[in-house]
């Protein structure tokens, strides 16, 4: 059972979707300025990944190579739906808050990624693994993003005050930055940073070598 | 595996997978819908509520519902009628319906309603001599990407906003969807609607000086959402003015409604 431990726990460091290939970033900015809004939507996005990749596998002997990415597409398109659905019934506030972000969650390229890189070789157990360990990838990054952005952006965590605000009378001057999307981006970065000084294997060997900087000497 | 590839191979795959897909969402889709449409409505009864400024988060929303009256208001007459109920109607199927809605001129349309229908929903709140308390009124119109629907209220000189929601809309998160940010739905109560009978309320683009003349008619625009700003200035000015709820105000005021 080891391969299965490294199937599930690799993505989360080792091989994580944001941070190593830098994947479904979109998301990862829209979704991360409340916690609670990000909590639901790493659920769901996990649970769509692992099911899809269960489904892609369960039929991978049977699909067409022609045809291949369209039914990939129609397995995570009806999930994606059935979550939307749900969550439309059982947490109506959030799925407002989340709106479009989960519909597109089939454009998400963690899911497609997967669904065609692992899934479509693998039998379906490794497969609805590597889908929870894909998603649990994608939710680390989530969560330390949108933990960063609410904490220090509006002095909650859940919605609950931890930083009383200097408008409510506190001591806290929010970074109203870290509620814009692009913050999102900045704070991607540093973690990427900080997970590549643990990990040095993950730093990309450059493209080009930086030239030496040089004086004109002439005409001055 | 060359036996995959085959197009007889190609169509069975692809049919039979979106019949067990389907068969999936739309199970899902009819199992859910009862959960569904009672949040639906629990979310109406909670932005009409908000929009009046009167939610109370601690007591059931069905028990402060109660004390608002729904009233059907005849649009082309500006007075309470009785022609609809009030419980099962539905606005947006009547403005679809050719026959219980008239379609509006492009310059009289600011807000892309496109179809004005016959009769609206209004829901009343006594005060506890029986006056009007407050008076909140359904609105709808284009944004960005979408139709905003919400509510706003008036307090009971019929021109004083109460407060204004929107319960569905399409928004860009973070920038159009600051619609929804208590902040700036805070920036409403207080604001005149009309300046001697005139409509005169507009959002505007960047912030209001509060000591600037006719401060009290403006609201500050959202910033970087330009065209959802545009959208809310022009919805609110179609629903409260001639081709809205203005003649039903001003009967209100004068008491023949």
């Amino acid at each position: 059972m080891d391969s299965a431990k490294e199937t599930l726990t690799s993505p989360i460091f080792k091989n994580n979707p944001i941070a190593l290939q830098i994947l479904g970033v979109c998301s990862a900015l829209a979704v991360t300025s409340s916690l609670q809004v990000t909590l639901v939507m790493c659920i769901a996005l996990t649970a769509v990944t692992a099911f899809s990749n269960l489904g892609v596998s369960l039929i991978r002997k049977h699909v067409p190579g022609s045809i291949r990415i369209i039914v990939q597409m129609i397995i995570i398109a009806s999930l994606v739906i059935v979550v939307d659905q749900v969550l439309k019934a059982y947490a109506y506030g959030i799925s407002k808050q989340l709106s479009v972000f989960v519909g597109l969650i089939i454009t998400n390229c963690i899911v497609m990624g997967r669904a065609e890189a692992f899934a479509m070789k693998n039998p379906p157990l490794p497969s609805f693994i590597d889908g929870i360990g894909n998603g649990l990838g994608y939710s680390v990054v989530l969560i330390a993003v949108a933990v960063v952005r609410e904490l220090f952006g509006a002095g909650k965590l859940f919605g609950i005050e931890i930083l009383p605000l200097v408008t409510d009378g506190g001591w806290y001057n929010p970074n109203g930055l870290l509620l814009l999307p692009p913050s999102a981006f900045f704070l991607i970065g540093m973690f990427i940073w900080a997970l590549r000084s643990f990990q040095k294997d993950q730093v990309e060997e450059a493209d080009f070598k930086m030239a030496k900087h040089t004086v004109l000497k002439e005409g001055v | 595996m060359s036996s995959n590839d085959s197009i007889k191979k190609t169509l069975i795959v692809a049919f039979s997978l979106c019949i067990v897909c389907s068969v999936i969402v739309s199970t899902a889709a009819v199992m859910l819908k009862p959960a569904q449409q009672a949040n639906q409505s629990l979310d109406r009864k909670r932005n009409i509520l908000a929009a009046a400024g009167m939610l109370d988060e601690n007591i059931s929303i069905d028990e402060q519902f109660a004390k608002m009256t729904p009233r059907v208001v005849d649009l082309r007459t500006g007075k309470f009628s009785d022609a609809v109920d009030a419980e099962g109607y539905n606005e947006r199927k009547a403005a679809k319906d050719p026959a219980q809605s008239d379609a509006l001129s492009s310059s009289e349309d600011i807000a892309k309603v496109f179809r004005r229908e016959h009769y609206a929903v209004v829901y009343v709140a006594n005060d506890t001599q029986g006056g009007v308390d407050k008076i909140i009124l359904p609105i709808r119109g284009y944004g960005l990407w979408g139709t905003l629907y919400g509510f706003i209220a008036l307090e009971g000189d019929a021109s004083t906003v109460a407060g204004i929601g929107f319960y569905e809309h399409k928004e860009t998160p973070g920038l159009g969807g600051e619609v929804d940010n208590p902040r700036w739905k805070g920036l409403w109560p207080g604001k005149q609607v009309y300046k001697d009978g005139e409509l005169e309320i507009a959002v505007v683009k960047g912030t209001v000086d509060p000591s600037a003349p006719g401060a009290d008619y403006q609201v500050d625009g959202m910033a970087g959402a330009t065209l959802t700003t545009r959208g809310v200035s022009n919805l609110v000015q179609f629903w409260l003015g001639d081709n809205g709820f203005a003649p039903f105000l001003n009967n209100l005021k004068s008491g023949e409604a």
